[in-house]
């Protein structure tokens, strides 16, 4: 199920939260939400689901439009809010039911589903506790599986990881990878090695305008312009070394890295490749190269130049 | 209706889950029963067989039961955020509501039927008016609902319970007792007002055995105020 968003403005008062906010998202994608606290990417993820009607613009998932038919799109959407809350006096496997029921799985198939949301969430042990009594990392788990009960085809999630322990980010992250496979996906996250990891596409909204779109690896490129190398070079003669990189014809910059010896960054002319000049430049003059690589921007640089201005 | 009936279910589970129903049970037998039975004895003094002095204590101990039960049941969710899960499954704004209503009137409606003995021992005792008995206990739903109405609309306008609670009672004493003082002391048209809109008019000639249309109506359209009420307060998160 696709879903479009066209155009949506949402204000509180006399602040907008999302303005004019356009995107698309495909069927078997994994859309990564990224912001600044406050850039609207909650606002965004409630309208979808919709709990907020925005106050102009339109949100078509799978067609439907979710002003004129919020009971139809809510059935074939799993959602995960901010801060997870549950009813805290509830059994898990009383909560699952209840939302299974909610969501309209057949009756016959309640008991089915529950017992599959249980394995692939890791909840055996806890089914029968009060959610009171879980802790965090099993709450959010419990999270998951009410927004997961029914087999959704769009699946929001804002920000599913945080009161996770690292081996259960791994965990969940894999299921949103598998999930996302056959689904329709939005995450919002904090974290930015997370989205990365996980999201096909990434978007970058800021004061509630899209601020950049792409995948992970254009995002840097675009970014990042040229190529820049990391060298380190032994048994040479520090200015020596540094005017030799100098004069390859291929090569805009040279920079010496502090703190360490005979190190130095590399910036390439525009649409050019130094790697094999310097490996060239060593061999001819007996140096031996000891670090050669390439020097990626950070999704954090991208990130900070986007949503700074 | 299925939607409606899996709120319901799942109010009514939450109540008994906790100690609330049973409380809430236990408290009401007690304090009617005892003042019903034993104290000041208007059973057994009265000369007749009659539950009047029954449904009497029960106007009174619903008034501040059915505040203490509806009070969470929209500031709660509120509060914790469940409410946004629950509106984000394909249930209506108006499933919500009927939901919680219909589960605080069944929990009434249970109260209400451990009382049937206080009925049959009263009917063992002398010639009873049956059609008043029925009549009374309907007097007593139709009440209650009202209450429930007013409550679960203070309950969905604050997310705090007391608050909630206290506002519960405030709208209720003007149908309690305020708008009939008002009414004997106010004489004219104002005062005919305030005696249509006191509660205590219609329940009493309810409970006497008398099912005017006019009554019926009053309750239901306490009823449907409450509950319109409530679902403009839960769609007024989409008014821009």
């Amino acid at each position: 199920m696709d879903i479009v968003v066209d155009k949506i403005t949402k204000t509180y008062g006399l602040q907008k939260a999302v303005d004019e906010l356009s995107f698309r998202v495909k069927t078997g994608e994994v859309l990564g939400f990224l912001g600044p606290n406050g850039a609207g990417k909650t606002t965004t993820m409630k309208a979808i689901t919709c709990f907020l009607n925005p106050n102009e613009g339109n949100i078509l998932v799978g067609g439907m439009s979710v002003t004129e038919n919020p009971e139809e799109v809510k059935k074939h959407i799993g959602y995960l809010p901010e801060n997870n809350p549950l009813y805290q006096d509830m059994p898990v496997i009383d909560y699952l039911r209840f939302s299974a029921e909610l969501q309209g799985v057949p009756k016959e198939k309640v008991r089915e589903r529950i017992i599959e949301m249980v394995k692939v969430c890791g909840l055996k042990a806890e089914k029968h506790k009060k959610i009171r009594e879980l802790s965090k990392g099993f709450r959010q788990r419990v999270g998951l599986a009410q927004a997961l009960i029914h087999d959704p085809e769009v699946l929001i999630l804002d920000e599913p990881t945080t009161g996770l322990d690292p081996n259960q980010i791994v965990e969940i992250r894999e299921l949103i990878k598998k999930i996302g496979k056959e689904k329709t996906v939005i995450l919002s996250s904090h974290i930015l090695a997370e989205v990365e990891a996980t999201c096909d596409r990434i978007l970058i909204i800021s004061k509630g305008k899209i601020v950049a779109d792409g995948t992970p690896e254009e995002l840097r490129k675009q970014a990042q312009g040229n190529e820049i190398l990391k060298v380190q070079i032994r048994n040479g003669e520090r200015n020596e070394m540094y005017s030799a990189l100098k004069s390859l014809p291929t090569v805009a910059l040279v920079d010496f890295i502090d703190g360490t010896p005979n190190c130095y960054e590399v910036q390439s002319k525009k649409d050019e490749n130094s790697a094999k000049a310097i490996f060239d430049l060593c061999v001819k003059k007996g140096w031996y190269i000891s670090q050669l690589t390439p020097v990626e921007t950070k999704l954090e640089d991208v990130f900070r130049e986007v949503t700074m201005n | 209706m299925k939607q409606i009936g899996i709120i319901t279910k799942r109010e009514l589970q939450a109540i008994f889950d906790s100690l609330m129903a049973y409380i809430t049970i236990i408290v009401f037998l007690g304090l009617s029963g005892f003042f019903t039975w034993l104290y000041g004895g208007d059973v057994f003094f009265v000369g007749q067989a009659s539950m009047q002095s029954f449904f009497g204590i029960a106007y009174w101990t619903f008034f501040f039961f059915i505040p203490a039960l509806t009070m969470k049941l929209i500031a709660e969710e509120k509060k914790t955020g469940t409410l946004e899960i629950l509106l984000t499954k394909p249930v209506t704004d108006w499933q919500i509501i009927w939901g919680k209503f219909l589960a605080t009137l069944l929990l009434i409606i249970i109260a209400l039927a451990l009382t049937l003995p206080y009925y049959i021992t009263i009917w063992n005792i002398g010639p009873i008016d049956h059609g008043a008995v029925w009549t009374g206990y309907l007097g007593l739903i139709l009440m209650s609902s009202a209450y429930i109405s007013i409550g679960i609309f203070t309950s969905s306008i604050t997310n705090n319970q007391i608050v909630a609670f206290l506002l519960a009672l405030c709208i209720g004493i003007f149908f309690h007792i305020i708008f009939g003082i008002l009414a004997a002391s106010i004489s004219g048209v104002p005062g005919s007002i305030f005696n249509y809109l006191s509660l205590s008019t219609h329940y009493e000639s309810i409970s006497r055995g008398v099912v005017d249309s006019k009554d019926i109506i009053y309750f239901l359209s306490i009823i449907f105020l409450g509950l319109i009420g409530s679902e403009a307060v839960l769609a007024k998160r989409n008014i821009n």
